[in-house]
């Protein structure tokens, strides 16, 4: 029997390019946030369909929830922030058809939209305000003796953004995986070994099966989570002054 | 590279052994590969999204708002209109209202004036009849006192001719008329 980290497994496709499973399921990521937004607004109806309804609420979320962390000028990072979140949801929710790739359960992946999240970040940042922007790791009314320890825990914490931005959804989706490829793999053992084992199968699956709703919510909630933070780090970006 | 994961699939094949390969997501030579990739794919999502996706859905989103405020925008105008022409309706009748209390007013006032006219000439005709009758009367009294004497005169004359057979002297007639009147 398998192992429950061999899902995890790169397997080239084409080796030439470097094109691998992991690839494949970006591509269709993508594929499937593009192809279905336009099939969802093809009619650009004034009163929506179902399929346009929740384009639009994708839409409003997105925007709210920019727009709650930033304010009306964080409108600018829509398209970054709408294609992270759809990115990230669209890869978490296809990994949870079983045999299905899972992108975001590498951390190469999470670490690089993070990076991409804290880039931006920091060239916003600097081109918008300069040094001035420095003054996010400088809290305003902290008594003078005080300021070297918080520019520092600032500091770290600044830095340490993109690690936790990475690792949890990367662990989420890690963890989450395995935990249901174990018990599947618990019916399967208990289904071999026969005899009074195997009548004690389907509690195995019934764990397996609670998992499997506890991961769709999970694969949802870090989508979400992920984006939350994206906000707040951009509002930082914006408002440098805390 | 393009040779060893060749030979790490040839390997891989027939024995299914994964163990050895150790925890895929921490295989640093899988790396770049990944990064190109998510890059290439990411980049693609990035720009579909921004130029296709996301401007037709804001469109339709601001579309329908822009709809449903011009309805509304109609709606208020139409319901201004409407309130427009309802006072207009009731200015209107408000006026007829009085026009009509004005006229019937004027005509009773003309009718009241008229019967007056009327009644005040036919007063006037009465008073003035009636002026002529009493005056006949008093003519035609002051006419019968005037014969009274006469009749007197001529009745004393017949009697006192009839009881002692001679006229009587007219002189002494009418020194007696004249005693008997005052």
């Amino acid at each position: 029997m398998a192992s429950p980290i061999e899902q995890f497994q790169i397997k080239p496709i084409i080796p030439v390019i470097n094109f691998t499973n992991s690839s494949l399921f970006m591509i269709g990521a993508t594929a499937v946030i593009v192809g279905g937004l336009l099939l969802a607004t093809r009619n650009r109806a004034v009163v929506p369909g179902r399929a346009q309804s929740v384009a639009e609420m994708l839409h409003d979320f997105v925007a709210n929830t920019l727009t709650d962390a930033t304010g009306r000028e964080g409108m600018k990072f829509f398209p970054l922030v709408f294609s992270l979140f759809m990115f990230v949801l669209t890869a978490n929710l296809l990994g949870m058809i079983p045999g299905f790739f899972t992108v975001t359960s590498h951390i190469i992946v999470t670490f690089a939209l993070a990076m991409l999240v804290i880039g931006t970040v920091v060239i916003y940042g600097f081109a918008k305000h300069g040094t001035h922007f420095l003054g996010l790791f400088v809290p305003s009314g902290v008594p003078a003796w005080l300021l070297p320890f918080i520019v520092v825990i600032e500091l770290i914490s600044f830095l340490s953004r993109p690690i936790s931005l990475s690792l949890r959804l990367f662990a989420n989706m890690l963890a989450g995986h395995i935990a249901l490829k174990v018990f599947a793999g618990f019916v399967v053992s208990l289904l071999a070994a026969g005899g009074a084992l195997t009548i004690l199968a389907p509690l195995p699956l019934l764990m397996a099966v609670a998992l499997m709703a506890l991961e769709f919510l999970v694969a949802a909630l870090q989508a979400y989570v992920f984006t939350v933070l994206t906000c707040i780090y951009l509002n930082d970006a914006l408002h440098p002054g805390h | 590279m393009a040779q060893a994961q060749t030979t790490h699939a040839a390997t891989e094949a027939p024995g299914g052994a994964h163990e050895e390969v150790g925890f895929p997501p921490f295989m640093t030579e899988t790396f770049a590969g990944q990064l190109v990739w998510l890059t290439i794919t990411f980049a693609a999502l990035y720009i579909l999204l921004s130029k296709l996706v996301l401007p037709r859905l804001s469109g339709i989103i601001e579309h329908r708002r822009e709809t449903i405020a011009r309805d509304l925008d109609d709606a208020a105008t139409m319901k201004t209109r409407a309130e427009e022409a309802g006072s207009a309706y009731e200015k209107a009748l408000s006026e007829a209202k009085s026009q009509a209390q004005s006229l019937a007013q004027q005509t009773r006032a003309q009718l009241s004036s008229e019967s007056d006219a009327k009644r005040k000439a036919i007063e006037a005709d009465l008073a003035e009849r009636l002026a002529a009758s009493e005056a006949t009367i008093a003519a035609k009294k002051t006419e019968a006192m005037s014969h009274v004497r006469s009749i007197a005169r001529d009745t004393t004359v017949a009697i006192v001719e009839r009881l002692s057979g001679r006229a009587p002297n007219p002189q002494a007639v009418e020194a007696a008329l004249d005693q008997s009147k005052v």
